[in-house]
């Protein structure tokens, strides 16, 4: 038994490193300079690159954090510091059941929501999209980590006249911020790979996509179009565009780290 | 004020905190019994009593932390210096009743900041610098962390951690202070440490500790009130409790043979 569970262990470390390595040295192959600063070439000429794809994905993500983590992050404090049994259970279980809506249903309701009415893809739908499936996320990890902080402190700030809002801004907050900006971080990554919800509101563009109100193309769609696409070429650019979106996930998540381990204080214990 | 003889034998010290047939409920479990109490000014009252007998939640209503716990409930009078404190705006009152908690629990900043936070959140307006010395100093922490200021507090071990938080309940000026078991997590030196800082700190204020340790309460109170059940079963000077009770349940408490 304790053979079996260990290759099960060991299956899914293998499973991680052989997707990695099959992406690197796929896209690695494929990855130049071109890719990062030109636009994709016309169906038929070789070379291009996807550099209002990188773009446009940093502008979904920003649209989805402006619109998803304010409410996620204040639902969270709601949660964590005042709601009452029966109403918190409702929120959490709807929280939940959110986090696992397909996303191509949120796609769905975003077309509805933001596309229709105005007739054309756009960025903001995207955005719009995306917001929604971050914030069932934060909620949930926001309300973990200020959970975690011991009522000891909230009562200490309390016993010093503090009001409770000033001792969640001044005390509990400020204890929780490490792991609350790594759930933020973790619930954008996990969007900036969706591409189902991003097909009908966002959809995608061949050229630069200036303001919010355009079609904007996106890192995981254009891995779609070109993945699918009958050329060999287009298939190396997907695979090149496939390893920038993970680096690009990696980066955040590892900077963010380097980041809070040197602010240091921020420890809850 | 009015004597600064720390005798624990005078009988007309000052009241600060009178208490008149206070009831608490968790709920619809009565914790505190119809207790009254007289906590003398510039005194130091220790609190005894087995665990669970209400000492804790009592020294809690003093400063009304308690309402911070849903479905609690209190019936009866609490005055400080004549003002029913049930009246009063909570805030202001926490401000003149500092509490310091069985485990050190120091805010995630500076040893500077955790000092200087009641201050900031009432919107003191002065030199804060000579506020922040001033307090550790009274807490006697100064010498051991003027050079570590703005480092975090978690650096400083368990008992200095306790006297920030002293010294953090200081800061304020506060009229009272509650010490809610503070030496329960700390080693006998550390322990001393405090008994002889709550000496010093009688001349500016009156102090009210729960404790365990039935050494502690007569080595550092002038006064000492037995608890059992959520009732106040005897309360007298320290010396004549522990030397002569008159209650067979304090004789027998005090003399552990239970608790």
């Amino acid at each position: 038994m304790l053979t079996l569970t260990g290759v099960a262990a060991f299956g899914v470390v293998a499973v991680l490193f052989l997707i990695l390595g099959y992406l690197v040295w796929n896209g690695g192959k494929s990855l130049n300079l071109d890719f990062f600063t030109q636009l994709p070439k016309p169906v038929g000429e070789t070379g291009g690159g996807m550099a209002n794809a990188i773009v446009g994905s940093l502008k979904l993500l920003l649209l989805a954090a402006l619109m998803g983590l304010p409410v996620g992050l204040m639902a969270g404090v709601y949660l964590a510091e005042f709601g009452g049994k029966t109403f918190s259970y409702v929120i959490r279980y709807t929280t939940d059941l959110l986090n696992g809506v397909p996303s191509i249903v949120i796609g769905i309701f975003a077309y509805s929501l933001a596309v229709l009415p105005v007739r054309h893809f756009s960025a903001v739908a995207g955005g719009v999209a995306l917001g929604i499936m971050v914030i069932p996320i934060t909620v949930r990890s926001t309300e973990e980590f200020l959970r975690a902080v011991p009522g000891s402190l909230r009562e200490g700030a309390m016993a010093l006249g503090a009001s409770k809002w000033r001792t969640i801004a001044t005390v509990v907050l400020p204890a929780a911020k490490g792991g609350i900006i790594t759930g933020v971080l973790l619930a954008l990554a996990r969007v900036a790979g969706e591409t189902a919800p991003l097909l009908f509101t966002a959809f995608s563009n061949r050229f630069w996509s200036p303001g919010w109100g355009q079609p904007i193309a996106s890192l995981p769609v254009m891995i779609y179009t070109y993945a699918i696409a009958p050329y060999d070429d287009w298939h190396r650019q997907a695979w090149a565009a496939g390893l920038v979106l993970l680096a690009l996930v990696l980066v955040a998540n590892i900077g963010t780290r380097v980041v809070l381990s040197r602010g240091g204080g921020g420890r809850s214990t | 004020m009015s004597d600064k003889t720390s005798q624990a034998s005078d009988k007309d010290a000052l009241v600060r905190f009178e208490i008149s047939d206070l009831n608490f409920y968790y709920g619809a479990k009565q914790a505190v019994f119809g207790l009254n109490l007289k906590i003398p000014k510039n005194r130091v009252t220790a609190l005894i009593g087995p665990s669970g007998c209400g000492k804790s939640t009592f020294l809690r209503t003093l400063n009304r932390m308690n309402e911070t716990i849903r479905n609690t409930r209190v019936v009866g009078q609490i005055l400080l210096d004549g003002q029913d404190i049930l009246q009063m705006d909570v805030v202001g009152l926490r401000r003149r009743v500092g509490m310091v908690f069985q485990r050190p629990n120091p805010f995630p900043k500076s040893i500077y900041e955790n000092v200087a936070y009641g201050l900031r959140i009432n919107g003191f307006q002065g030199r804060l610098d000579d506020l922040v010395e001033h307090s550790l100093r009274r807490a006697a922490l100064w010498e051991e962390a003027k050079d570590y200021l703005h480092k975090s507090a978690f650096a400083l071990s368990g008992g200095q951690q306790q006297r920030l938080c002293i010294a953090r309940a200081l800061a304020v000026d506060p009229e009272v202070l509650l010490l809610d078991e503070p030496c329960s997590a700390l080693d006998p030196v550390t322990t001393a440490k405090i008994e002889e800082l709550m000496f010093h700190l009688k001349d500016s204020c009156t102090m009210a500790i729960v404790t365990h340790n039935m050494q502690q309460a007569a080595r550092a109170s002038d006064f000492t009130a037995f608890m059992l059940d959520g009732k106040l079963i005897e309360h007298s000077e320290t010396s004549k409790l522990f030397t002569t009770p008159t209650d067979p349940r304090t004789e027998a408490y005090i003399t552990g043979r239970f608790g």
